[in-house]
């Protein structure tokens, strides 16, 4: 773990769902609702054998950390908690937990959904597909981009 | 001036390294910075692509005056979640 605040956690350690929830579950609250990003095994018909998330981390958890009290100042919630994994994460894993308890359902589930549009938006966290015979990073659509006469941008790494 | 500069994830691919140094005037902006990039690494984004700049953690506008120690770091378009 990067932060010793525990509603945000940026960590190469398996998610662990049912702890996140317990950070923000209390008794006052009507609805918790608890959301998990997975890794996806597919991309336009290619198989993804792995994924690979790097993070600019001193500034991820910033980020979260901003996005958490935005989110709180914006919705009648209680609490909201957010733990996002980097480094390897195998296929059908979580990568991603967003926990918010609210004494209401709608705001719960409104509160979570801007949360995680928010994050894919801001955090400075880059997810990599991994293919049997290649990989790209997820969000940069230029992968194709060469200068002329230069190194192929797309070259493999060694 | 001199300022590291970091770069991460398809920009540290493509320039092949994680962190430069780079010797700017004084007074340079972020803009003179993303410029000098370009130009020591003209594969690293398509001249149609801005290259978003964060200083000391915080994103930072084109406009914005960069000073000696400032923490710089390249960031591709990012993809959590």
């Amino acid at each position: 773990m990067i932060e010793d605040n525990p509603a945000i956690q940026l960590t190469h350690d398996v998610l662990d769902a049912e702890r996140v929830t317990s950070l923000v579950k209390n008794d006052t609250n009507g609805a918790v609702v608890t959301f998990l990003g997975t890794t996806r095994n597919h991309f336009q018909g290619r198989r993804v054998v792995t994924l690979e998330y790097e993070a600019f981390e001193e500034m991820a958890v910033k980020k979260l950390e901003d996005i958490r009290q935005e989110i709180r100042a914006e919705f009648s919630i209680e609490d909201i908690a957010i733990a996002h994994r980097i480094g390897t994460v195998p296929i059908g894993e979580v990568s991603l937990v967003v926990a918010v308890a609210s004494p209401h359902r709608v705001e719960a589930f409104q509160a979570c959904q801007k949360a995680v549009d928010r994050l894919k938006e801001t955090v400075p966290i880059w997810k990599k597909e991994v293919f049997e015979d290649g990989s790209r990073w997820v969000a940069c659509e230029d992968h194709e981009f060469e200068v002329p006469g230069g190194v192929p941008a797309s070259a493999p790494e060694d | 001036m001199e300022l590291k500069v970091r770069f991460f994830a398809l920009y540290r691919e493509r320039a092949g390294k994680n962190l430069v140094s780079l010797d700017l005037p004084d007074k340079s902006t972020v803009a003179d910075l993303t410029a000098e990039v370009r130009r020591r690494y003209p594969n690293l984004a398509p001249p149609e692509v801005s290259i978003v700049v964060a200083v000391n953690a915080d994103y930072a506008e084109p406009e914005t005056m960069l000073r000696p120690g400032d923490d710089v770091c390249l960031i591709p378009p990012v993809s959590g979640g």
